[in-house]
């Protein structure tokens, strides 16, 4: 029976990474670099951070090893899986010019194999959710992003050791799976509990080590999820808060964070849902061609509010408020949900420490319509 | 699928240098068929491409039913419109296009119609009010209005005198600062709203132009008892991408390349005029 409940002893995620080779996949996964969890290609188990742990708090980010035999025992990085899907830069299309200044106009084909990410948390799947709905579900469809996604394989990883910056409980987005990925586990101190979802997921766990997951180890899996919703002292509101962000534009909270936020657009960079980019050309020194290139954006950027030679967001009042009243206001026309997802990345990269849920809190009080 | 950033090549067929500051391109698709099944309503824009310096958006000023050219109105104030104001018939450019949601050309049949633009704003309505001058009987009194800050920023002079001719038209003209012979009014475009000839119950207005404008011209209809159905705005922002991607031009839960760039008030008014936004 492989529709419920496995067991997987540690040692057996090798044969995962081996099965996902041999089906075709290259594998990412979680990895220490520059002192942070980072996803990074692996072929091998050891190369996941067994032991360690991340202390986040606001402004800071810090990684502790002990003897802690588990591998997923943090909550995250800096980078969510986003730039798998909505890279950070890409080019869009490229233009050729010959002697007569004919151009010409091709297309920049996204020719990525298929991948499979291990180690993926809830509230990255919940923003996959939402960039999939930004760049797919409306017309037209973005055909880089379409192509990095339709090759995508995720293996999630419940949290059970969420930061004191997380708080996806409260927007129902974690610590637990619910969709989204291919495969699940829940890691335990000698082994996983693994479950498939998708018929690709349910084809490599039959080619696993496994044997049937028993009610200890089920219920072991269980209250750690608790613990992880336990844990986090951190919330948003549940629900929207638009009417409450919208009805306060000019309260005196925006210009005190402006005093704090450096405008570096850090919180951007990490959010796994932002999708703004910017275009700019950029053309090869013999003349002959151009590329066309998207970067990642940041609306706390001077240029990216810039319109016929004024910037239209002059101040870091202005641009917070622009950032905070779509993440968690205008995010529910757009796309039927607050676009954030409590992953509490923008709390911990913040170089001075500024918090979403404290300034929500300040702005809109709980936000009770 | 087709890409949708991907330019098609347009020739420049010839320039026109409107004023000091303003130039006309007109354009035609280099590839016939393309040319031939691009189609566009009036309010809608283009992404023009300068090559190796980028893309601009910008409104087409054409007649839709004009199968031969493709006229775009440029004011040259930055890199690629700089670059774009260089260009001579035969050159090259990339178009993409056309975007967003033009002008309520059917709502607005058997109406008064009320068209009141500033500065280059004129140039996204040129064409909305060539389409309403073709079928001149589908509409009520119309009354163009146009403001300029300088009676040198006048632009098409005659189209407006010949509008003027039309029957049941009103044109009005006013410049902040008038020069010799300035036959219009000299002063704010709003001192003229007293002799707009509409019936508040059947009334359409159209606006395009700075924000400020548009602001004075709703405030005045609402005192009429325009209803704010009845209010029609083009509005601008960054736009880089033109298909509601890249998140520039957001404006609340609106993207203004996709949703807009054209806007009933009804939609739009409880940011319009919001600082920041």
């Amino acid at each position: 029976m492989t529709d419920a409940v496995q067991y997987l002893e540690r040692d057996g995620l090798q044969d995962l990474i081996q099965g996902l080779q041999k089906a075709g996949y290259h594998c990412v996964g979680p990895q220490i670099r520059d002192g942070a969890i980072v996803y990074d290609s692996i072929s091998h188990v050891d190369q996941l951070p067994r032991g360690y742990s991340d202390h986040q708090s606001p402004g800071q980010y810090r990684l502790q090893q002990d003897d802690n035999p588990r591998c997923f025992a943090w909550a995250n990085g800096p980078q969510a899986i986003k730039p798998y899907v909505f890279a950070a830069e890409e080019t869009l299309w490229r233009s050729l010019r010959d002697t007569a200044g004919e151009l010409q106009f091709t297309e920049h084909v996204v020719d990525v194999g298929p991948l499979a990410i291990i180690g993926v948390r809830a509230c990255d799947l919940a923003a996959l959710y939402l960039q999939d709905k930004h760049f797919l579900h409306a017309e037209p469809r973005d055909p880089g992003y379409l192509a990095r996604r339709q090759q995508l394989l995720l293996v999630a990883v419940n949290c059970t050791h969420p930061a004191a910056t997380c708080f996806c409980a409260s927007t129902g987005d974690g610590p637990r799976a619910t969709y989204g990925y291919d495969i699940v586990l829940s890691e335990l101190d000698a082994g996983y509990l693994i479950e498939g979802r998708s018929q690709q997921g349910l084809t490599l766990l039959a080619g696993l080590p496994t044997r049937p997951a028993t009610q200890g180890q089920l219920e072991q899996g269980d209250e750690e999820s608790h613990q992880a919703v336990a844990q986090q002292t951190r919330r948003l509101p549940g629900h929207n808060l638009k009417q409450a962000l919208f009805a306060n534009l000019n309260h005196a909270r925006w210009e005190e964070v402006a005093k704090r936020c450096l405008s570096c657009g850090n919180c951007t960079a990490v959010c796994p849902t932002c999708f703004c980019h910017a275009e700019q050309d950029r053309p090869a020194l013999d003349g002959t061609s151009s590329d066309h290139v998207r970067q990642w954006d940041s609306c706390f950027t001077q240029g990216h509010s810039y319109i016929h030679g004024f910037t239209l967001r002059a101040n870091t009042a202005q641009r917070y408020r622009q950032w905070l009243t779509h993440k968690l206001g205008s995010w529910h026309d757009q796309y039927g949900r607050s676009g954030c997802v409590g992953c509490g990345r923008c709390i911990s990269w913040c170089p001075v420490g500024i918090d979403l849920t404290e300034e929500a809190a300040a702005i809109c009080g709980d936000g009770e319509p | 699928m087709t890409n949708p950033y991907l330019p098609y090549e347009a020739e420049v067929i010839e320039r026109i240098q409107e004023s000091p500051t303003l130039f006309t391109l007109r354009l035609r698709f280099t590839d016939p068929s393309v040319h031939d099944a691009y189609r566009f309503a009036p309010g809608q824009f283009n992404m023009l491409y300068l090559y190796g310096v980028g893309e601009v958006p910008i409104s087409i000023v054409s007649d839709p039913i004009d199968e031969q050219i493709l006229d775009h109105t440029i004011r040259s104030v930055g890199r690629v419109t700089r670059g774009l104001s260089d260009l001579q018939a035969g050159d090259r450019i990339g178009v993409r296009g056309p975007y967003g949601r033009g002008w309520p050309l059917t709502v607005a049949e058997q109406r008064d119609v009320v068209v009141v633009t500033g500065g280059l704003g004129c140039a996204p309505v040129v064409s909305v009010i060539n389409y309403i001058m073709r079928r001149r009987e589908r509409f009520g009194t119309v009354n163009i209005v146009q403001g300029v800050k300088h009676a040198d920023d006048f632009i098409w002079r005659e189209r407006y005198e010949q509008w003027q001719q039309a029957p049941d038209t009103k044109v009005l003209i006013a410049a902040d600062l008038g020069m010799p012979l300035w036959p219009w009014h000299v002063g704010h475009v709003t001192d003229l709203f007293d002799e707009l000839q509409f019936d508040r119950e059947r009334v359409i207005v159209m606006m395009c132009g700075p924000e400020g404008m548009m602001r004075v011209v709703v405030n005045h209809m609402q005192a009429q008892g325009v209803g704010d159905d009845d209010l029609w705005l083009s509005m601008e922002r960054n736009m880089q991408c033109a298909v509601g991607h890249c998140g520039h031009c957001q404006y609340g839960d609106k993207f203004i390349c996709k949703d807009g760039p054209v806007f009933c008030y009804r939609d739009i008014r409880n940011l319009f005029g919001v600082k920041g936004f």
